[in-house]
């Protein structure tokens, strides 16, 4: 049971604070804590646990309980602990018999006002009023029975004060009987979140804690589900709703989420093998102890009765489904890509790898094809995100990753967020980044939407610049113009890390007058004066950190953009400290591990070019396969060549192309005309209705394996149950490479890793027991930085010299015109993940049961379009229908809308267009008509149909 | 590949390393086509030009003798 660790997650009581050591008694014992803290949390640390009610380390002390006083020598009265700092020589006492009398007396207070139900109660053993009346002792409540907030009837009728409990959200309930007013759940809000969804309303005896307004239950209140109040209440006033119906847990796993980029470190807290909760992990250096509603709720999935636990064939794609076994399965595949290769040629099967799965699953995927199948056609989801991003930093940096940890935002004076949407893409920065705002570093938003961020809660951005789609290198070119020919550049950074040549190159460049605000306003539609003073604040107001996401990279220039941003950072010297750098943020959990460990057709791990023969005879020499140094097909092309009908076979692990992918009928047309496409995955995906072989997935309770999130941290996934389908996901990639002949023998994905480690140079200190020990560790890991590295490029670049690229915007070819006049623009959503097949499967669809989409009141008047109405969207690739939701976050000529839904397939109009240097599909910019409609369109019919008629399944012969 | 989709991917291709300063635009295209292109495309782009090409960048011409 080496794999379940034991959190040390105390409550300390208040933050942790940084200051010069200051040493103090504490009933005897000398302790010596920074500066600022509290006396409470010295106590703690030195082991002495003062009782407490309404502090908490997660939020600051407010004070309130005054359960936590103490004694302390040469102060009058009995100060709490709790708002008490420390200072040197002060000797507390924490016990003695004044301070003992008052918690009792308070005790007995809150137990006079709260139901005693404890066997009953969701919370039994797990309370921390029930654990506070047994600490102080607390045998008899003297208060006879009066006014309540607890029972539901007095004795003249029912009672005033009684507040029935709040069911709305799906995952929490709220129950106000039993609540003790401390505020823990307030200050979560408003000091982890930052959503402020909380109040304390009336006052003295009437107060009550409450969601929005007085119309408002939780669900319709400004809350996100995130959960961070659940975890901070004492009591079960906000409970789980798994931990009611199933009990407290037993026992509990570190891991890490398995949704977005962000990483946040989970404990999957379980009794026996069944789940009853996510908390997030206080030690978790990601998200320190936050989490979203994914990763925290949506985990139901994983038991999802819509789950395949067999493996399925068929011939051909018009037949039902044949349950099947393993064995079977793996021959049919095994013989169907042997017999492709023998019949079209080595080249004519290639693999797409997961961005969902392990580095150590896609690991085994890639070598699959480099050394079972021969070939590079290798390719990942990253394709459709992140690889300008790849491509952009690996040419000015010479990495393709971001440079900064996440509590790097913590440092940052200005942040300007590029084409991403942190508070629904990357929720817990989106928390982090919020609360540095709200310490007052300024925010700088380039985005066609009004997102969020712009203005909410206590945060609001100096500048929002709502770009037209497609022109982001304008964009960044004039605030680079600004920067130069104002002269706010940091000389003597450029002069000492970049290369001076080529900088005085990109100066003559950018200085010319075609790059101004004033030249390009008329295209990008910023207002010059707003771009200058977002220029100006960028480069002057401090250290500068920017965070972009695929708003930059899913562009025909998407390369050059992240090539912009580049120039940008060098420029203002915004790059090898604290609180600056460039920071994508990776939409699935993996994207950074997938591109690291060599997904790429054109890359073997660690971000090497296949034409490479040192780096090739490495990996020859371990697996005894020689490697083809051509690089292979990226996922657009294997598409195009298989139409072309010389690309026949696919392995697809973890992935749904046919609705993650643009363009949507070219798609369908791609996999059609394949012979042998075998998906891998959790659930019948879209994909899937054109496959011939399915192979039934693992989740991420059910494997072991690592994750790298957008900071590089590569951190630990457990098993904390056994795999439903029979084998972790590792295991069937061995068994279809056993098949066709591999004789791999892992026996444990450790071993995987040892195996990465010993062939790529940025992971070579790399292990599970390093792991371990750390809990997790940022590459490069290896004898030069053993400890990892939190900062890239502190010294100097990892090419050398940062170089300066001249970035000249090219327009798009996809164009308005009279047929199409509005620019349609893709994301998504808080509640969502990518194509939904997880969070489709969770009670999150309470948030977002459809598509919609977002048009200007100004648009929808022209077309008489109202509120709520059934629209069909159309551009010249294809078209669909939705509902049309009328919000001026967009700008009159822009419409937006998710593509989480199969019913909408929002890909079947986007375009085949895609970034210059990679194939990056161009999803952020399609031009498009909008019109009424009465409901779905031929193609969705025809579409829901054919999906139905190839999701039949014939069970297996007994 | 339908030949538009081929001319339209090495063009964009061409048109960044137009903008780049130096005399070796056409090394680099070629470079880039060298380590992202698939032989099969590469091929195909030069089949493509052997037929005249229409519609190709000159850049493109210039960078396809180094494929
Ligand atoms: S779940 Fe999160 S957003 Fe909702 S009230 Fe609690 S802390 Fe606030
Ligand atoms: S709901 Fe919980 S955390 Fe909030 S005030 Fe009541 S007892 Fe405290
Ligand atoms: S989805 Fe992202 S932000 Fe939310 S819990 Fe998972 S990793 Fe954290
Ligand atoms: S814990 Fe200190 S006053 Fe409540």
């Amino acid at each position: 049971m080496k794999d379940f660790i034991l959190p040390n997650d105390r409550d300390l009581g208040t933050p942790a604070r940084e200051g010069a050591p200051v040493t103090l008694t504490i009933d005897g014992f000398d302790v010596t804590v920074p500066e600022g803290t509290s006396v409470m949390r010295a106590a703690a640390e030195a082991g002495l646990q003062i009782p407490k009610l309404c502090a908490t380390d997660s939020v600051e002390a407010f004070g309130s309980c005054r359960l936590c006083v103490v004694e302390i020598e040469g102060r009058r009265g009995t100060p709490a602990s709790c708002t008490t700092p420390v200072a040197p020589g002060m000797i507390v006492r924490t016990q003695s018999a004044k301070v003992k009398k008052i918690r009792k007396g308070v005790m007995e207070l809150y137990i006079s006002d709260h139901p005693l139900d404890c066997l009953t109660c969701a919370a039994n053993g797990d309370c921390e009023l029930q654990d506070m009346a047994g600490v102080v002792g607390l045998r008899d409540v003297r208060y006879t029975p009066g006014q309540n907030h607890f029972e539901q009837r007095a004795a003249t009728g029912a009672n005033p004060q009684y507040i029935p409990k709040d069911d709305s959200n799906p995952y929490f309930s709220y129950d106000p009987a039993k609540c003790i007013v401390c505020s823990r759940c307030v200050r979560a809000c408003e000091e982890v979140q930052g959503t402020f969804a909380l109040t304390i309303e009336g006052r003295g005896f009437d107060s009550r804690v409450s969601a929005g307004g007085p119309k408002d239950d939780f669900l319709t209140s400004d809350c996100v589900s995130c959960g961070a109040c659940v975890a901070a209440c004492p009591t079960a006033t906000l409970q789980e709703k798994s931990v009611i119906e199933l009990g407290t847990p037993e026992r509990s796993v570190i891991t890490t989420c398995a949704y977005c980029g962000v990483g946040c470190s989970f404990k999957a807290e379980l009794n026996g093998d069944e789940l009853v909760r996510m908390t997030p992990y206080k030690h978790g250096k990601a998200n320190r102890g936050h989490s979203c509603v994914k990763g925290r709720f949506a985990y139901g999935y994983a038991s999802h009765s819509d789950r395949i636990l067999n493996p399925l064939i068929r011939d051909k794609i018009t037949d039902p489904w044949q349950e099947v076994s393993w064995e079977e399965a793996m021959r049919f595949a095994a013989d169907r890509l042997r017999g492709l290769q023998d019949t079209y040629g080595k080249k004519s099967i290639g693999v797409i790898t997961s961005s969902r799965c392990t580095n150590e699953e896609t690991y085994l995927v890639q070598k699959l094809t480099r050394s079972v199948f021969g070939n590079n056609n290798t390719d990942t989801c990253a394709r459709v995100c992140h690889s300008p991003t790849g491509y952009g930093l690996g040419q000015t940096f010479g990495t393709s990753a971001g440079t900064q940890d996440f509590d790097s935002v913590e440092h940052s004076d200005v942040v300007l967020v590029i084409g991403a949407n942190p508070t629904d893409g990357h929720p817990v920065f989106a928390s982090r980044l919020k609360k540095r705002l709200r310490a007052g570093a300024k925010l700088i938003v380039v985005d066609p939407r009004r997102i969020d961020l712009v203005k909410s809660a206590h945060v609001a951005a100096a500048h929002h610049l709502p770009l037209r789609p497609g022109t982001n290198v304008a964009v960044v070119s004039a605030m680079a113009h600004v920067i130069v020919t104002e002269g706010l550049m940091d000389e003597a950074f450029i002069r000492e890390r970049c290369d001076w040549d080529e900088f005085t190159e990109y100066a003559a460049f950018i200085s010319d007058p075609r790059h101004s605000p004033e030249a390009t306003a008329l295209l990008t539609g910023v207002p010059a004066e707003d771009l200058r003073a977002a220029a100006r604040l960028f480069a002057t107001g401090g250290n500068g950190a920017i965070y972009y996401g695929l708003g930059v990279t899913e562009h025909s220039q998407g390369s050059t953009t992240v090539m912009g941003i580049a120039n940008l950072a060098m420029l203002t010297g915004n790059i090898g400290r604290k609180g600056v750098g460039v920071n994508p943020l990776r939409g699935q959990n993996n994207v950074q591990g997938s591109c690291d460990m060599g997904s790429f057709p054109h890359e073997l791990p660690g971000y090497r070019h296949v034409k490479n023969a040192d780096v090739r005879a490495i990996f020859e020499t371990l697996w005894g396969t020689e490697i083809d140094p051509e690089p292979g097909l990226r996922i657009p092309n294997m598409l195009d060549a298989a139409v072309a009908g010389t690309f026949k076979g696919l392995y697809c692990q973890g992935e749904d192309i046919l609705q993650s992918d643009p363009d949507t009928h070219h798609v369908q047309a791609g996999l059609a005309a394949m012979e042998c496409v075998i998906v891998h995955d959790l659930f019948l995906n879209e994909t899937a209705n054109y496959a011939h072989v399915f192979l039934p997935g693992s989740t991420f309770l059910e494997k072991d394996g690592t994750f790298t999130n957008a900071e590089r941290r590569i951190n630990r996934v457990r098993k904390v149950m056994a795999p439903r389908n029979g084998y972790a996901d590792w295991e069937v990639t061995q068994l279809l490479a056993n098949a066709m002949g591999a004789g791999w023998h892992y026996t444990h994905p450790a071993q995987i890793m040892d195996e990465i480690a010993a062939t790529t140079p940025s992971f070579a200190n790399v292990s599970y027991d390093l792991l371990e020990e750390r809990g997790s560790v940022q590459w490069p890991c290896n004898d030069a930085s053993p400890d990892g590295t939190p900062l890239m490029h502190v010294d100097g670049f990892v090419r050398g010299k940062g170089r300066f690229i001249v970035t000249e915007y090219i327009a798009t070819d996809e164009r308005t015109g009279p047929r199409f006049p509005l620019l349609l623009t893709t994301g998504r959503i808080l509640s969502q993940y990518n194509v939904g097949a997880q969070t489709r499967r969770t009670a999150n669809v309470v948030w977002h049961d459809e598509d919609v989409l977002e048009i200007h009141p100004n648009d929808a008047e022209l077309r008489g379009i109202e509120d709520g109405a059934w629209v069909k969207l159309a551009s010249r690739a294809g078209d669909t229908s939705l509902r049309a939701k009328i919000t001026d976050r967009v700008s009159p000529g822009v419409v937006y809308t998710t593509f989480h839904h199969p019913d909408t397939q929002a890909n079947v109009i986007t375009t085949d267009f895609s970034d210059w240097a990679t194939n990056c599909p161009e999803y952020k910019v399609t031009a498009v008509q909008v019109g009424l409609s009465n409901g779905p369109t031929a193609w969705q019919r025809e579409y829901a149909a054919q999906a139905t008629q190839s999701r039949r399944i014939v069970p297996a012969a007994e | 590949m339908s030949p538009e989709k081929l001319i339209r991917m090495a063009n964009q291709i061409a048109q960044f390393f137009h903008t780049q300063p130096g005399t070796d635009q056409a090394d680099r295209v070629a470079a880039h086509l060298r380590d992202f292109w698939d032989p099969s495309m590469r091929a195909a782009l030069k089949a493509y030009a052997a037929d005249g090409g229409q519609g190709l960048d000159q850049l493109v011409f210039e960078a396809l003798p180094q494929l």
